[in-house]
């Protein structure tokens, strides 16, 4: 007996079937969008209306509400691609490579919104827009491992080798990850630590809490609207030659 | 609280809006890029199927 539910199985075997996938995602996408506009709209309104001004910091600190939220999305769409990659490598499976690749350049602009973002917090409270300690710098690594799973992607002319070149690539560059995460610890550095993602309590007031994840959440819808938008294109260049885009496209002209 | 107060940011407005701005451009254009590259990429599409039919 399996241990996943029949509904669920079918639903994903369902899934792999690319003109099947495209259909849903159009009809996906309008939700998501609602949803994102929501959380980001009552985000902003708690972070930036609400919220008192940070008793050291000021109002300087309104930027937490971006620069947290679009550093542990940095870390979580490269965790899900590794994750794609594995599944990419050990099941062939084609639509864990499309979301594989189509997560890299949002990944890269997460982290990019990260390190500016963050960059702008420093230079007000560190006095310094850089400094090469461990938390930027594995960040900065971040960036680079993406950047390079983008171009090796762009490299190799079959889809379905580049894949899995990136698949491998993307893998052997998760040890990054737990590198960034305990940086702070692990290392002196001017950055804080976590206040959030901690053993105990989180060393944050709920009035902040609670714009900070809704934030976070907005981000994640951003990111499912954004991947979907790019594996929509990825699936398109590949089935290009399948009778289903050749109906899609009569029906669009 | 007045609108003046609020875009100061009690003096750091420049850090804050800043973050802000570069942060909505890049999830703007997370988005927009693919939608524009897919309806790219369908005309050309199209344009190749009416050649080979015709």
């Amino acid at each position: 007996m399996s241990i996943i539910p029949a509904p669920v199985s079918r639903f994903f075997h369902r899934m792999a079937s690319p003109p099947i996938f495209y259909a849903f995602v159009d009809k996906l996408i309008p939700w998501l969008s609602l949803i994102f506009i929501g959380l980001t709209g009552a985000g902003l309104y708690l972070g930036l209306f609400v919220a008192p001004a940070d008793y050291q910091q000021g109002d300087s600190y309104r930027i937490i509400y971006i620069h947290v939220p679009a550093a542990w999305m940095s870390l979580f769409i490269y965790v899900l691609m590794a994750i794609c990659g594995g599944i990419a490598l050990i099941w062939r499976m084609k639509l864990a490579e499309v979301m594989m690749v189509s997560s890299a350049p949002i990944g890269a602009g997460f982290t990019f919104i990260a390190l500016v973002t963050g960059s702008l917090w420093g230079k007000p409270m560190w006095g310094t827009w850089w400094v090469w300690d461990a938390r930027l710098t594995s960040e900065l690594i971040l960036l680079f491992l993406y950047l390079g799973a983008i171009s090796l992607y762009g490299a190799i002319e079959d889809r379905r080798t580049a894949s899995r070149a990136v698949a491998i690539l993307v893998i052997v560059g998760v040890v990054n990850i737990p590198i960034i995460h305990y940086s702070v610890q692990w290392w002196n550095t001017l950055h804080q630590g976590p206040t959030v993602a901690k053993a105990g309590k989180p060393s944050i007031h709920i009035s902040m809490l609670i714009p900070l994840l809704l934030m976070a959440t907005a981000f994640k819808f951003h990111y499912a609207i954004a991947v979907l938008q790019a594996a929509k294109v990825e699936i398109l260049k590949r089935e290009q030659n399948t009778q289903w885009v050749k109906k899609l496209i009569e029906e669009n002209a | 609280m007045n609108w003046q107060e609020f875009f100061a940011m009690g003096g750091y407005g420049f850090y804050v809006w800043v973050s802000y701005g570069v942060c909505t451009v890049v999830l703007i254009l997370l988005i927009v890029y693919p939608v524009q590259q897919r309806k790219r990429l369908l005309r050309q599409l199209a344009l190749k199927q009416k050649r080979i039919q015709s």
